[in-house]
């Protein structure tokens, strides 16, 4: 298990060098010129080639590449261009936000999708069954700015329950994480009904049945059980997609997290800080799959690391 | 043979209909056979005949709809049709309990083995877990799997396709039932593991005093098992007979195929003789013959089989055969 352990971890370490080249790259790629950004329009072009000299833009892109893989194995993201704050710093300030928001958003997904799901299953083509499946075809197609948005209407607007956007005390949670969560939940449901149904229909939960035991027993305990590898699966890779900021929830409700941190640098041409956030968010989806595949172990018994 | 008068199990006219998008299917389609106390029933046809069918009609297994089970089926008097839903909950596992045909699918992968038999007894007969516990290592002790305390304690992966089916047995049997209904209990493992698991079968019914309904198409089981047999076609019983008197004499073409279909090494008039077959294949419930549900594949069929359905003749005590031959 340890030696598994140890194996993954080192093995993250191509991963972040893979993602470090496209990133470094790609972004270069992009139409712009960071200096040009920086020193705005009515800059004049001893100036622009200044900041570019400082930046190190002027120097071959191989060094330049170099330098930031230097820097990076020394776990250094570098200044921003934009702020001239360190890099870590600024994601340190706006993590625990989208932390918060994807761990309230994951756990409403799975307190409603995963119930919703099992009813759905248990009494399938029944009006309940094509209440939720219905729900959550809307929950999966719904633009999740636009749900943002109604919500805000609603709930800000209309009923002035809850504030539309920024952060604070709990209430300001409440809308954002029911708008992220609202694809969740559906994709999550949908998991849990059908792997639910493929399991409901196998031999062990005649068997199960045969033996006399109660019918929630038969659900939760031999069903539920075996139908999880998939429904966990897809929560892992919910989450981890959460953990990497959304973009268009945290423009709408003004949340501070990593996605609008991420879409502001972008379009400021701010390499070390959009380099820094996406690494991070490499690392973190990396975590998650490693979690998710210890979970697994311990779900299945049939799934052994050693 | 001296077998008490009233029956533990009767089935009486049972039909059991599948409804589809694609029809009506009538699986099983006015069975009647009565099991005796602690005897042996062999339940004999072709794949696709309505035995399996049958057995989960007696403890409703079958998901109801599409499924539609009419006709009654009286346990110790009692019809289990009649009951509601916690009603054959208790019987289940407890009075009648059940085993399938295939160890590698039956058993829930994640729980663990001794877990799988306690369940059982700390439901029916109200243990407390360690109880139960203890009780599954003693049954697993029971159905001859060594070292049974650190066995329990696997998974179902770590046990091969005989233990499992060993342990699907000790489950059965967990709660001492009256009635085991037996679903092709051996045909997905090795020749050499039936054997065991039928006379370890065999030895535990006798310690038990449970009755068998052996589910089975393979008639060698039969003529070591079991003391009278039910042959059922196309849903339909078409003779019965004690097991003795079927190979000796049996009456039913279907059954005589099937007789005629079994290799007899040595027998001196068997030798160059060709193995005997039944022509085609069961009809599909679906579009199930007019008249006898045999004639098509008949070596004696006769010009009325092709329109009139063949009446129960009783020919004695548990000796019947449907046929227009004897009528």
């Amino acid at each position: 298990m340890l030696n598994y352990l140890i194996k993954r971890l080192l093995s993250t370490v191509p991963v972040l060098i893979g993602i470090s080249l496209l990133l470094f790259f790609m972004l270069r790629m992009l139409p712009g010129d960071p200096a040009q950004v920086l020193a705005g329009q009515m800059a004049t072009p001893e100036e622009i080639e200044n900041i570019r000299h400082q930046l190190g833009l002027d120097r071959p892109i191989y060094e330049q590449y170099a330098v930031y893989l230097n820097h990076l194995a020394r776990f250094d993201l570098g200044r921003s261009a934009r702020t001239q704050n360190p890099v870590i710093e600024e994601i340190w300030a706006r993590l625990p936000n989208t932390i918060l928001l994807a761990v309230v958003a994951i756990s409403l997904a799975c307190l409603f999708g995963i119930p919703a799901g099992i009813i759905s299953a248990v009494r399938p083509y029944s009006w309940i069954d094509y209440f939720v499946t219905t729900t959550a075809l809307f929950g999966m197609s719904m633009p999740v700015f636009w749900l943002g948005l109604m919500l805000v209407v609603v709930f800000s607007v209309i009923l002035k329950w809850l504030p539309a956007g920024g952060t604070g005390g709990w209430q300001h949670v409440i809308l954002p994480s029911f708008t992220l969560a609202a694809f969740v939940v559906a994709f999550i449901a949908r998991m849990t009904r059908s792997t639910m149904l493929e399991t409901l229909s196998q031999d062990f939960t005649t068997t199960a049945r045969s033996k006399g035991l109660k019918e929630q027993t038969v659900i939760v305990k031999h069903a539920l059980k075996n139908a999880l590898i998939p429904i966990i699966t897809v929560i892992g890779l919910q989450f981890g997609l959460l953990l990497g900021g959304a973009v268009l929830t945290e423009t709408v409700f003004a949340w501070p997290g990593l996605g609008r941190l991420i879409v502001d640098s972008i379009l400021a041409r701010d390499y070390p800080m959009i380099q820094g956030t996406i690494h991070i968010f490499g690392l973190l989806y990396i975590m998650v799959n490693l979690a998710v595949d210890f979970i697994y172990a311990f779900v299945d018994p049939r799934i052994r690391y050693d | 043979m001296s077998e008490p008068a009233t029956p533990l199990l009767e089935i009486k006219d049972l039909h059991t209909r599948f409804h589809t998008l694609d029809g009506t299917v009538n699986a099983v389609d006015g069975v009647d056979f009565d099991v005796y106390q602690g005897e042996t029933l062999g339940l004999v046809g072709e794949s696709g005949c309505g035995k399996s069918v049958t057995a989960l009609s007696i403890l409703q297994l079958l998901r109801c709809p599409p499924a539609e089970i009419q006709g009654r089926i009286l346990f110790e008097g009692n019809n289990l049709l009649d009951l509601d839903r916690e009603g054959i909950r208790k019987i289940r596992g407890n009075e009648i309990s059940m085993i399938f045909q295939e160890p590698m699918t039956s058993l829930n992968p994640v729980l663990r083995i001794g877990e799988q038999i306690a369940e059982a007894a700390k439901i029916h007969k109200r243990m407390t877990r360690q109880e139960a516990w203890r009780w599954a290592v003693e049954m697993l002790r029971m159905v001859q799997i060594p070292g049974p305390g650190s066995r329990s304690k696997q998974y179902p992966h770590k046990f091969s396709g005989g233990m499992r089916q060993r342990a699907m047995i000790a489950m059965a049997l967990s709660c001492n039932p009256r009635l085991i209904l037996a679903d092709e209990p051996s045909t997905a493992l090795d020749v050499t593991i039936q054997a065991q698991i039928m006379s370890l079968m065999q030895k535990l019914k006798e310690e038990f005093n449970s009755a068998i309904v052996l589910i089975t198409h393979d008639l060698g089981i039969i003529a070591e098992m079991v003391s009278r047999v039910v042959v059922m076609y196309a849903g339909k019983v078409v003779e019965e007979a004690p097991v003795k008197e079927l190979f000796k004499d049996p009456r039913h073409p279907y059954t005589q195929g099937l007789l005629g279909s079994i290799p007899v090494i040595g027998r001196k008039e068997q030798t160059g003789r060709r193995l005997q077959e039944i022509p085609g294949i069961v009809p599909s419930p679906m579009e199930t013959p007019l008249g006898c549900r045999f004639h098509p594949r008949c070596h004696k069929v006769m010009n009325r089989c092709q329109e009139q359905e063949p009446p129960m003749i009783h020919l004695a005590e548990h000796r019947r055969v449907s046929c227009l031959l004897e009528a």
